[in-house]
């Protein structure tokens, strides 16, 4: 790694957060790199949707700073919050697919309200998008005639709609079966590697989400307990990550660790 | 028992009372000043009138004719015992011109359009579509409720003269077609009595009748994840369209009364 600091495209700092009496993120501190991909893990209801929440602007903190781009978002006027989030794509837990709209009309919906586009550039567009997920014959179909997969590269699609900078996924396999997941990771990785979007992650699937990480965040405790490349998140010392790890994909050997003897200087 | 207990869920109702009337203040506010911002999309409002208004129609003409009906026969027998039944056509006019054709038309509105409303945004809350509007930097007031509230305010008062016109022709026919009163004296007797106060007293409630439902059912679904009770789930988006259909119902009675004792 250069020494350099990398560029952050969201910087959290000091955010704190309460729903009523129940603090839910107590002091988060967390950046996202540019261009990278940020996996946030982390137990149920330990309140990695609502970090995603603050990132998007959804929810504003009690306390701290969400900067997004250098503009803190977290004091942003509704004109600005508007216009960092033209860069934003969203892939909600549940989709959140407009469910009466067809498939089509859901892809379209960003560029028909948000650009001045011409119908025919629209739909040249949206069928490049609806093509590089795979989806053929669906524009007609309504979300509940969608299976779990579709319905989610759908959601995918409707996502990298405005050519976005960042793109969030919330819990992206959650409900899906092994091949259907793989699937999604599959769309993710290749249109990440064609769009070059900044990915912030939440998800459960551990170990495979390492796979697509080059950062791990685990959020325990209301805190960010380190923020590491998946290699480094697997070896980590720091208890909490430790005590997650274990509890995920049991223990981790070591050689470096269980046969010093190995590795000790000659 | 902590003695402070009462109390405190007093000044709790309290406190949650004031904050959803704040709540709804301010969201009728910004709804109304979206209304008022260009851009100005045409299609949007035509399906929401659709939706609001031609799909009352079947319900309001029916209602409408059974109420002229029956203010013609109970008007009837009472107009006999004073010799009076010459002014059957204007007490039914009047009679649905300026209270029944406006309320009764936004009741039913308020059970057949309010209800979806609310339930449609509140789905829409549930399962993350508004936040997703959002995201997408699209406002939802710009482009979900704006329609709405045009819509409601521009139906309404159609809907309630349709009302009006519909009910009249049902007191026609069982007055003059079924009981004998003059047919001539009907139609007469309406036009020596009905002013244009009175139709203007009709359309200004029905004007605020039409904001009434769409604000009270709009509001109620799009701050259903506010609901203290728990607005979550289908039983959350259940609750929230049984309040709205109720808060409207007896908003529009309030208000009936309230129109009334100004304008006349």
């Amino acid at each position: 790694m250069s020494k350099e600091q990398p560029a952050a495209a969201i910087e959290l700092v000091g955010v704190e957060k309460r729903f009523g009496r129940q603090t839910v993120l107590r002091d988060v501190n967390l950046s996202v790199v540019s261009g990278k991909t940020t996996v946030i893990v982390g137990a149920s209801g330990e309140g990695k949707s609502v970090i995603i929440k603050h990132m998007l602007g959804l929810v504003r903190p009690e306390r701290g700073e969400v900067r997004v781009f250098g503009s803190n978002l977290a004091r942003a006027r509704k004109k600005e919050l508007n216009r960092i989030r033209m860069e934003f794509g969203v892939l909600f837990q549940n989709v959140a697919l407009f469910d009466s709209m067809n498939v089509f009309d859901n892809v379209a919906l960003p560029l028909r309200e948000r650009t001045k586009l011409s119908e025919t550039v629209i739909r040249a567009k949206v069928r490049e998008k609806l093509d590089l997920m795979d989806l053929v014959d669906a524009d007609d179909k309504f979300p509940a005639q969608l299976s779990g997969g579709m319905k989610k590269r759908v959601g995918l699609a409707r996502a990298l709609m405005l050519d976005p900078k960042v793109v969030f996924f919330d819990e992206p396999t959650t409900g899906l079966d092994v091949s259907r997941s793989n699937e999604i990771y599959r769309l993710f990785h290749k249109t990440q590697r064609r769009l070059g979007y900044t990915a912030v992650i939440v998800s459960h699937d551990v170990p495979k989400i390492f796979k697509l990480a080059d950062y791990v965040a685990l959020l325990a405790e209301g805190r960010i307990q380190g923020v590491m490349s998946p290699e480094a998140f697997q070896l980590s010392e720091q208890p909490l990550i430790r005590r997650y790890v274990e509890e995920t994909m049991g223990p981790i050997y070591s050689s470096a660790k269980e046969e010093a003897a190995l590795y000790e200087p000659a | 028992m902590n003695p402070a207990k009462p109390f405190e869920k007093i000044g709790d109702s309290c406190l949650g009372f004031l904050e959803q009337g704040g709540r709804m203040g301010i969201f009728l506010f910004a709804c109304l000043l979206n209304l008022v911002k260009p851009p100005y999309p045409l299609f949007p409002v035509i399906r929401q009138a659709h939706f609001i208004g031609v799909r009352s129609l079947f319900v309001i003409i029916f209602t409408g004719a059974f109420t002229g009906m029956i203010l013609a026969l109970q008007g009837y027998y009472t107009l006999t015992k004073f010799g009076s039944e010459g002014l059957l056509g204007s007490a039914v006019a009047l009679s649905l011109i300026r209270e029944l054709g406006p309320v009764l038309t936004a009741l039913m509105v308020v059970g057949r359009a309010g209800s979806a409303i609310c339930a449609e945004i509140g789905i829409m809350r549930n399962s993350e579509q508004i936040d997703a509007l959002e995201c997408m930097a699209i406002d939802p007031y710009k482009y979900l409720l704006a329609p709405k509230y045009l819509a409601g305010i521009l139906t309404l008062p159609l809907l309630t003269a349709i009302f009006d016109v519909i009910g009249i022709l049902g007191g026609y026919l069982i007055g003059v077609v079924l009981l004998d009163v003059n047919g001539g004296t009907y139609f007469q007797g309406m036009y020596a009595s009905v002013e244009w106060q009175d139709v203007k007293m009709g359309l200004v409630k029905s004007l605020i009748f039409g904001l009434l439902i769409v604000w009270i059912a709009s509001a109620k679904g799009y701050f259903l994840h506010k609901e203290r009770s728990g607005g979550f789930g289908a039983e959350g988006v259940s609750r929230v369209t049984t309040d709205a259909v109720v808060l409207s119902s007896v908003a529009i009675l309030v208000w009936d009364y309230l129109i009334s004792a100004i304008m006349l």
